[in-house]
């Protein structure tokens, strides 16, 4: 505690002498982790190679994205993976192998998005009910939703046009030899979450209602319909993954499963601290990259299932550690 | 400003919050008694059918009484539905058939609960890792560890000891009085101990608490062991009823979310503090009034889990909009 207080106080006296601007360590991470990949496989070094790595993890990329602005806000958004499938699911029903149909059905699933955002904000908002469990029944609803509307066993088909997104990969680009659709929408969704979030007064308000949604409510800030914005652009951004997904996973009733708590897992690795107030959204991408890159390793080592399933349970727990290590060292809260 | 009425409305609203699960379940009851009726199904109101409702969350029941102390806390275990299923497995291949068995499986069960509750406990007080995480990760090792050595059906479970899920005592089914039991220590411990009052203060206000002296860290730990013990007691319940042990049967019940809804449905607050194991068990019996009321009522399984979730969270709004606490 004392020793705290004489550090504030040094660089508070001498300004000049603070440290350096803290580098988020998860670019560390992540760098070391591509570093490692790619000696275990050189062929990783190949456009080929990072590129379809950065296309199976576009999905998880932009859904932690979407996830910190809930995270940032305070909250826990439990129910994107259920949109995920209820977007996969939903999408092979109402397209019936039409290709045709594959615009209007995209902005269908984008409005079902914004509507099980919106619900969620409502209820957390104005019920009161606590994130977690607002989006944990959410969750179990709309699982059930998706099982109802395919009777059970989805057909397992989408028209490429449907697919195009998540599996097609443009041509003859200059120096990378092709370019995975996928990547583009993360950059694109990436960029636009980012600005959203770091260069718009709605950021700052999000952060304030996370800190402290009390003090922020008083300042003026329309916590409700902040918390609900969040809301939807998590859903949104759960939409955007599931089609995706639809895109190189196959259709079934369980595409979106764990795919939350990876999300979350993501935020934390990139250094979102849970309950609000602190986040960003490129370190969420970062920490997804991360998560992937993790797995891709081992992968590539040839470690079976659940011993991933432990290695990403320590990494999870060693992440939040040092990060608490981290923010205890620079005296803040 | 500060005027009676001013003074008398949170304790109103508290009241509230203490009654809601007792209305809910009065609400369940009728709601279940009418269906039997309208029906015509009033052999679906008989004691024999309420114990056979009741015997359905048995393993739900002990899970969530075991929850309620986390919560309690002001924190929460994901662990636990991981935790069954290692503990079930753990048991039933010590057990092997062999009756002999019986008291070394139970004892390694509750070893494994104990040291699972410790570690869960350490890492939330020790290195103040936020409990969702620190047993989300817990579980993932949990789960993990026990999928590498087991996929199917492992061990076996002794006749004798079956009599845990299918033996009845005067005509009550075993596992119930267990749960019973199991309900009335936890309240004796929760109203009548220091340990009790210390978990309500340190739930309530942790910096508080610590303030009057009271030792936190052992209190959440000792609240986690609590928890992890439970479900390994689940476990335990759950071999002995699928007579083997299964390394999926805690995920399958989703143990983890439902006990937690449990728990809220309960009226404990997530935020900790205030709450109890009364209300956890008016969770329960209402969980499993909903499903006996859905299969009255031949409502396909689909939209039943439908409802079940658009019911948790109502059950949960029904009180908490009354409440101007902020939420996150």
């Amino acid at each position: 505690m004392t020793e705290k207080t004489v550090e504030m106080t040094e660089a508070s006296l001498f300004p000049g002498k603070r440290r350096l601007p803290q580098v988020n360590p998860v670019y560390f991470v992540l760098a070391a982790l591509l570093c490692a990949i790619a000696l275990s496989n050189p062929n990783f070094l190949e456009p080929p190679g990072y590129l379809n790595f950065l296309k199976r993890a576009a999905p998880l990329a932009i859904l932690a994205a979407g996830q910190i602005y809930v995270i940032v806000s305070g909250g826990f958004d439990l129910s994107v993976g259920s949109v995920i499938t209820l977007t996969v699911v939903g999408s092979s029903m109402l397209l019936d192998n039409n290709d045709d149909a594959t615009w209007w059905v995209i902005l269908v699933m984008f409005a079902i998005g914004a509507a099980v955002g919106l619900i969620n904000g409502l209820v957390v908002s104005y019920l009161r009910v606590p994130s977690l469990i607002a989006t944990l029944g959410m969750m179990i609803t709309l699982n059930g939703a998706a099982f109802m509307w395919s009777s059970g066993s989805p057909r397992g088909y989408l028209p490429d046009t449907f697919r195009f997104f998540g599996r097609y990969n443009i041509k003859g680009m200059p120096l990378i030899q092709f370019l995975p659709v996928a990547l583009i929408v993360l950059v694109v969704v990436g960029i636009a979450l980012f600005w959203l979030m770091h260069r718009t007064n709605l950021g700052r308000l999000l952060h304030a209602i996370g800190d402290n949604p009390r003090a922020a409510q008083m300042s003026g800030v329309p916590v409700e319909r902040i918390r609900i914005f969040a809301f939807v652009i998590s859903s949104l951004s759960g939409v955007t993954a599931g089609i995706l997904l639809g895109g190189f996973a196959g259709v079934s009733t369980d595409v979106g499963t764990g795919y939350e708590l990876q999300a979350i897992t993501a935020t934390v690795i990139g250094g979102a601290q849970l309950l609000g107030g602190r986040g960003s959204v490129p370190a969420s991408i970062a920490g997804a990259l991360t998560l992937a890159a993790i797995f891709t390793l081992l992968n590539f080592i040839g470690l079976p299932k659940p011993t991933r399933d432990v290695v990403q349970g320590l990494i999870l727990i060693v992440a939040v550690v040092l990060a608490t290590y981290r923010r205890n060292r620079a005296g803040g809260r | 400003m500060i005027s009676l009425a001013n003074l008398a409305r949170p304790f109103a609203r508290e009241r509230m919050e203490r009654q809601a699960p007792a209305f809910l379940l009065a609400a369940a009851i009728m709601i279940y008694a009418v269906t039997a009726l309208s029906l015509g199904l009033t052999r679906f109101l008989t004691p024999e059918a309420a114990i056979s409702i009741l015997n359905r969350s048995i393993a739900l029941g002990m899970t969530a009484a075991g929850q309620t102390f986390a919560i309690l806390v002001a924190s929460i275990d994901l662990s636990v539905a991981h935790l069954i299923s290692a503990s079930a497995v753990l048991a039933s291949v010590i057990m092997n058939g062999e009756p002999s068995m019986i008291i070394p499986a139970i004892l390694a069960s509750m070893t494994l609960g104990v040291v699972v509750g410790t570690l869960n406990g350490l890492l939330i007080t020790k290195l103040e890792v936020n409990p969702l995480i620190a047993t989300l990760g817990m579980s993932l090792v949990i789960q993990g560890c026990l999928a590498s050595f087991y996929t199917s059906f492992s061990g076996r479970v002794p006749s004798e000891f079956q009599f845990f899920a299918y033996g009845e005592v005067s005509g009550l089914p075993f596992s119930l009085l267990v749960l019973i039991a199991l309900v009335l220590l936890a309240w004796l411990l929760l109203r009548f101990t220091r340990f009790g009052s210390n978990i309500y203060s340190v739930g309530g206000n942790r910096d508080t608490a610590r303030a009057a002296g009271i030792k936190t860290a052992r209190v959440v730990v000792a609240a986690h062991i609590i928890c992890s013990l439970c479900a390994a007691l689940a476990g335990l319940y759950l071999a002995s009823r699928l007579k083997s042990g299964s390394p999926w049967i805690g995920s399958e019940g989703a143990y983890d979310l439902e006990s937690i809804a449990v728990v809220v449905i309960g009226g404990t607050v997530l935020s900790g503090g205030r709450g109890g194991i009364w209300g956890t068990t008016a969770g329960v019996v209402i969980f499993s009034l909903i499903d006996s009321i859905f299969n009255l009522a031949g409502i396909d399984a689909f939209a039943k889990q439908v409802m079940r979730g658009i019911i948790i969270v109502a059950a949960v709004a029904f009180y908490a909009v009354r409440s101007k606490r902020m939420v996150a």
